[in-house]
């Protein structure tokens, strides 16, 4: 099945079932081109969105009247999503409430990074169920850390990470 | 110069980048996540921070430039390009737009101003290091070489 791609969303086209797969979320290209690349390299696919409203859609709350079927993406699962905090629209934690609101995704951890060290921005995140925070560059490390979370988290509630009804 | 030669001098070269300042720990990050699956990954990053930088640069003249100054405009584009110099390891962009962000907040058109004439300068010299930096890195690889993997 061909999807066509949008500018703003790479899709991808097929997710087996024990690879692992990361939404990742960011206004800044080269912010998105290096979380692809880290989170690659440790052997995840990876989706990436420029904005919120995209991310949204992907995961099927876009609630968009002109509502392109070929992104829907039904029967693929999302093992972690990680955003970054500030985007213009609407930022990482505005994704991150929306996210946590919605009965079909909630289950999905999020990540939320941000360049600046702000503890009630932190606090904040994590008290709206953000499943970490992590300081902006991203490094190898921290892909690492989170690919062992994903891992703990795929074995005991699998059958809630997946899209679509 | 043979191709030993050659590739000394990157690493010299290189690590002379390191010393000034004018690149950090991060731009060594880069350099790890390229390989041979990936093998143009830090000049597909690093132009696109070229690219971008150049955009910020020229919004921030202009919107430095207005009879009423918006700061908040200012401050998003000091933003953007903090982050990224931070994403490719451009320390001192990076710290220049740290001291630029500061007089954006108190709303100082004349500190923002000298910020920005830094933060050009800072950016260019780097630019132009990294130029040279992959110009070398060509060269070699012409030569049959191959780049050396930093630590």
């Amino acid at each position: 099945m061909a999807i066509t791609s949008s500018s703003a969303i790479d899709m991808v086209e097929y997710c087996g079932e024990d690879e692992l797969h990361v939404l990742a979320v960011d206004d800044s290209l080269i912010d998105r081109k290096l979380m692809e690349t880290l989170l690659k390299k440790s052997a995840i696919k990876v989706t990436t969105a420029e904005n919120g409203q995209r991310a949204l859609e992907y995961l099927g709350l876009g609630g968009c009247e002109n509502h392109d079927p070929a992104l829907t993406s039904s029967g693929v699962k999302v093992n972690l999503i990680i955003t970054d905090y500030s985007m213009p629209g609407m930022t990482g934690y505005e994704l991150l409430k929306k996210i946590k609101e919605s009965s079909t995704v909630k289950e999905i951890p999020v990540v939320i990074v941000s360049s600046e060290n702000i503890p009630t921005r932190i606090n904040q995140c994590l008290e709206e169920g953000a499943q970490e925070f992590i300081l902006k560059p991203l490094q190898q490390s921290d892909v690492k850390n989170l690919r062992c979370q994903m891992m703990k988290i795929n074995k005991s509630c699998s059958g809630r990470l997946y899209l679509g009804r | 110069m043979d191709v030993n030669q050659m590739e000394r001098r990157l690493v010299d070269y290189t690590a002379s980048l390191f010393r000034e300042g004018l690149l950090d720990d991060q731009f060594t990050q880069l350099q790890q996540l390229q390989d041979e699956s990936n093998p143009d990954f830090v000049v597909e990053v690093v132009s696109v921070f070229f690219e971008d930088s150049e955009r910020l640069l020229n919004d921030l003249g202009r919107t430095l430039d207005q009879q009423i100054v918006d700061f908040k405009k200012v401050h998003d584009h000091v933003h953007q390009l903090k982050g990224s110099s931070s994403s490719i390891g451009a320390q001192r962009v990076k710290n220049g737009c740290i001291a630029f962000r500061n007089f954006c907040e108190e709303h100082n058109i004349e500190g923002c101003l000298k910020c920005l004439q830094q933060v050009k300068q800072e950016y260019f010299l780097v630019k132009n290091k990294l130029e040279s930096l992959f110009r070398l890195e060509q060269q070699i690889l012409a030569a049959g070489g191959s780049i050396p993997m930093m630590e």
